[in-house]
């Protein structure tokens, strides 16, 4: 199995490393939205780069010989459950030519077989075969030296968290442990530990923006209710909610969580009683049971949007579960892949509560779908403006954990572990 | 009027009230216990039971309505539904199930004329006072992607 060794490319990224960078995390050059030359070269310092990137949940990979073609970054990848029980991934491109091995997103498979040349690889990537290998009657045929183990797919670092697979096509990146931190393993493990997760649907959003944009989006706490205003405008919204922002040590990974506060509910239902919702609103919801919720798993969290660098996030909206793979398509296009879940032990009526809430989420979502526009708006914005920086002072300079969830300090950690993969200039504020 | 005829007159003035409104009648083409979701083909073959848009009533599809009139923000765009003739697959003295092919053009802001999505309605209907409502309708969009957002409904 070739290892993977970091490649000098011909897309010239000195002029990348060149670029300058201020100084303080509250300010975003907008040519890092629009540029080709950036976008190329995140392929291979992010995506390529010492990061873990979300592949798929082990749960889709039930039983041996199932497989999920997915992406790192631009690049295809197969990921694989082999007979000895392993998870294994490689490059979805065929070793002979270069054509996709599998191109069914989710399937099963004794082996893989290129439809190009009948090159064949076995479920952990090895190649097994190779058509006409000795030629016919002696003729034609690969050279007598021709190793098939020296021309196998790379294959991936991988790590499972919980359910959760992560490879990295990069051999100094971390452990996952180490990348993630306890505060953010802790978070994953509250929604996902112990638990079987079951797929109950599965969709892409395709955002006509940078995919940078898309995850500014998700570390956004400031945003949240000022945007979205589905629960404002039926009196949905909860009293005296409590919460907060993680920020991982590092800054590229955030949880923003929110909390029934049972004291001030206390307190408040003196003043407003035997009513659950205090609705100033004009509006109400005909079924309002679209928001009648179990607690998720036992504790008051009703909200918790956990997000790992590069391109992941780990959703509870009270009991929509989700996960979305953020995936660069273009400097301006990106897809957004849900998988809505649901989990092995979820009684009927659990069952009707997830269905209901997946109206909150997704493309269509009560809650989300501005976010699939936002990126847009953004990137038309800043166009002739690349001389121009976006200002992130939400919450002061810095990329720290945070009572308050009116702040930008989870966007600020993104930029500043981004910029430094990136290797930009990083240059004193003028 | 057959079966037939009472579909098709019901659903073109479902994609009327989508396309030119009011979109508050989108609903009433519906009973009040009727299920809509909106999925995708590869959902459905596999039998995974989400939805984009999941209603197990007609409340549901009214606030659906309500929110897209007065919460969610988005650019404003139009859809031109084009429909194929409803297949009647089982008819009864009360009803009868269809499927209808579609395509939906949407027009979004000063943009252009972009395909937005096609698939198939697959649906049960009930006669009712010589009109034919929707019971259920399983919307199965051909693609696994929607572009950037959906809104109104399909």
């Amino acid at each position: 199995m070739s290892e993977y060794n970091p490649v000098v490319t011909a897309i010239s990224p000195d002029t990348v490393s060149e670029r300058r960078w201020p100084k303080s995390l509250t300010e975003v050059p907008y040519w890092v939205f629009q540029d080709e030359d950036v976008y190329k070269a995140e392929q291979e310092r992010i995506f390529h780069g010492p990061m873990w990137n979300y592949l798929c949940l082990e749960a889709e990979l039930a039983a041996p010989g199932d497989f999920c073609a997915t992406f790192i970054g631009e690049q295809p990848v197969l990921v694989t459950r082999d007979h000895d029980g392993q998870i294994y991934a490689f490059e979805n491109r065929c070793a002979h030519r270069g054509s996709l091995i599998a191109m069914e997103n989710y399937g099963h498979a004794k082996d893989f077989t290129c439809v190009y040349h009948a090159w064949t690889y076995n479920l952990q990537g090895d190649l097994t075969g190779v058509a006409f290998e000795d030629g016919i009657n002696g003729k034609g045929g690969m050279s007598p030296d021709f190793c098939k183990a020296a021309h196998s797919p790379r294959r991936l670092r991988l790590a499972n968290v919980h359910g959760l697979i992560f490879g990295s096509l990069n051999n100094d990146v971390p452990e996952i442990e180490e990348y993630l931190g306890q505060e953010i393993l802790d978070r994953i493990e509250r929604v996902l530990g112990g638990r079987k997760p079951v797929v109950l649907g599965r969709f892409t959003q395709n955002l006509p923006n940078n995919w940078k944009l898309y995850m500014e989006n998700v570390k956004d706490s400031y945003h949240a209710s000022i945007l979205h205003l589905f629960f404002t405008t039926f009196g949905l919204n909860k009293l005296n909610q409590k919460g907060g922002i993680i920020v991982s040590e590092n800054g590229g990974h955030h949880v923003s969580w929110s909390a029934i506060n049972r004291e001030a509910e206390a307190k408040a239902a003196g003043h407003y009683k035997d009513q659950k919702i205090r609705s100033e609103s004009d509006y109400q919801l005909e079924d309002p049971s679209l928001v009648d919720s179990f607690s998720e798993v036992g504790d008051d969290i009703t909200l918790q949007i956990l997000s790992v660098s590069p391109g992941f996030v780990l959703q509870q909206i009270q009991n929509s579960i989700a996960v979305r793979q953020v995936l660069p398509t273009g400097v301006e296009s990106t897809n957004l892949n849900w998988t809505y879940l649901g989990f092995e032990d979820d009684t009927e009526e659990q069952q009707l509560v997830r269905m209901k809430q997946s109206n909150l989420v997704g493309p269509a979502g009560y809650v989300s779908m501005e976010d699939g526009a936002i990126g847009g708006f953004v990137q038309r914005g800043i166009a002739g403006a690349s001389g121009e920086f976006a200002t992130v002072q939400m919450g002061g300079d810095q990329a720290v954990s945070s009572e308050s969830r009116v702040t930008e300090a989870s966007i600020r950690g993104f930029w500043k572990v981004y910029r430094e993969a990136m290797g930009f200039d990083i240059e004193e504020s003028k | 009027m057959d079966v037939f005829n009472l579909i098709s007159r019901a659903q073109g003035s479902y994609v009327r009230s989508i396309d030119d409104g009011p979109i508050e009648d989108w609903a009433e083409h519906f009973t009040d216990d009727a299920f809509y979701k909106v999925t995708t083909a590869d959902n459905h073959r596999r039998g995974l039971p989400a939805g984009v848009i999941w209603a197990n009533n007609k409340a549901m599809l009214k606030d659906r309505v309500s929110a897209l009139k007065e919460a969610n923000i988005y650019e404003p765009h139009s859809y031109r539904h084009l429909l194929g003739q409803p297949a009647i697959l089982e008819e009864s003295d009360g009803g009868a199930t269809s499927e209808t092919s579609f395509l939906v053009i949407r027009v979004t802001g000063n943009g252009p004329t972009d395909v937005f999505a096609s698939g198939r309605y697959l649906d049960e209907y009930v006669v009712e006072d010589g009109q034919a409502l929707i019971k259920k309708r399983i919307v199965v969009c051909d693609s696994s992607r929607i572009d950037t957002l959906l809104v109104l409904p399909l």
